[in-house]
């Protein structure tokens, strides 16, 4: 038990996706111009991530060696298909502001490492657990990064105001914005963990 | 004329990473020295291009009159990048073993390249709009706006890797070394990429 226990929350802090192992850094930066978009992503990725796992899990004993990247990237292709179509038919309009980065969920280095790294090797319910948890790690850094945009940017958070708006700095949102955030976000964990260690 | 104000607002004004945030795995990953900044930029100039030659065909001529756009574009059009980069690893492999050496770390790199999936998804699915009327791009354009995309990719990316052979012999502060700094440097050099917001 503790042993799933850990599978599921080293992806939370200790692994975290993004800001420990940096994968997937291309939506996290396209997509967090403010909180709710990044959370929208990370759950979209989520999503996936469980799915995907899931499956390549099941298949593990079928898949032949040599193949298996392909054969990966089908199952995950198909669950980012689903995703792109449920979200084009109930949340437009956050499917609409996430655009190209909905299918791009595919190219995501996590969602291929992670099939790569532990789906293909473990049974399903550790699967499952990693996956969660790897995604929830990625939504959490990607909640946390849009806050500050938005806060910053905008001077809202989840679109409620916070600051006046003469206090908004616009660079925030915009694309170089991104780059120096979670570069200061990086160096802020990366602080952390030295001292703990 | 239209096809200049392609190449020039992809390299310049819409710059795949320094605006569009496509491919910057590649990009932090490979920027360390600028000889490899240089063989990675010129194999995406090499894939970006053809694989967006043929999802352009494979969706024009196959995809749509099948009917099949809306939901295996996605999985088809990875499929063939993934199968397209392995051929022409083989195929160079053959015919030029010395571009191969060049380029041949690079080249399955590629596949996991966001900018790829991203710009043939990108060319079949928005509209565009050169000279004032909104259109679909065709062959000849989507072409060419690959070959902007994957130029400004080079040229971000080689910028990138010079300065960032010399930060690395400059002292940072402790959480700072590596990925941190050079994320803020890109930020300051995406700065300076807004300035030719505007420009065509």
């Amino acid at each position: 038990m503790s042993n799933n226990l850990q599978t599921f929350t080293k992806g939370l802090v200790k692994e975290n996706p993004i800001l420990v192992l940096l994968l997937g850094c291309c939506p996290t930066l396209a997509t967090t111009t403010s909180a709710i978009n990044g959370m929208s992503m990370g759950l979209a990725t989520t999503f996936v991530l469980i799915m995907s796992n899931l499956v390549i899990s099941l298949l593990k004993g079928f898949i032949p060696d040599k193949v298996r990247i392909p054969c990966f990237i089908v199952v995950i292709a198909s669950f980012v298909t689903i995703v792109q179509l449920v979200m084009q038919a109930y949340v437009p309009d956050i499917y609409e502001t996430l655009g190209l980065f909905i299918p791009l969920i595919v190219v995501n280095c996590i969602v291929l490492g992670r099939a790569e790294a532990f789906a293909s090797k473990n049974p399903v319910f550790p699967s499952i657990l990693d996956g969660a948890g790897m995604g929830l790690g990625f939504t959490f850094a990607l909640t946390i990064l849009g806050c500050i945009r938005e806060l910053l940017g905008s001077g809202s958070m989840f679109g409620f105001r916070i600051l006046p708006e003469t206090a908004n700095i616009l660079l925030f949102i915009l694309p170089p914005g991104a780059f120096i955030c979670l570069g200061f976000l990086i160096a802020i964990v990366n602080q952390f963990r030295k001292e703990s260690h | 004329m239209k096809y200049l104000i392609i190449i020039l607002s992809t390299i310049l004004v819409n710059n795949v990473i320094f605006s569009q945030f496509l491919g910057i795995c590649p990009f932090l990953g490979t920027s360390k020295k600028t000889s490899t900044a240089l063989g990675m930029g010129a194999a995406v100039i090499f894939v970006l291009t053809l694989a967006t030659l043929v999802t352009w065909l494979v969706n024009q001529y196959i995809l749509i009159p099948l009917g099949l756009d809306k939901f295996l574009q996605t999985i088809a059009f990875i499929l063939i990048i993934a199968a397209l980069v392995q051929m022409v690893e083989i195929i160079l492999k053959k015919i030029s073993p010395s571009l191969y050496t060049a380029l041949g770390v690079f080249l399955p790199l590629i596949t996991t390249n966001c900018a790829v999936l991203g710009v043939s998804l990108t060319v079949v699915t928005k509209e565009f709009n050169y000279g004032g009327v909104a259109h679909m791009l065709s062959l000849g354009e989507s072409v060419v706006y690959a070959v902007g995309i994957a130029l400004g990719f080079a040229l971000a990316l080689v910028l990138f890797a010079g300065i960032r052979e010399h930060v690395d012999l400059m002292e940072a502060p402790k959480g700072m070394k590596g990925t941190p700094i050079a994320l803020i440097i890109a930020g300051i050099l995406a700065m300076a990429f807004m300035g030719f917001t505007g420009v065509v």
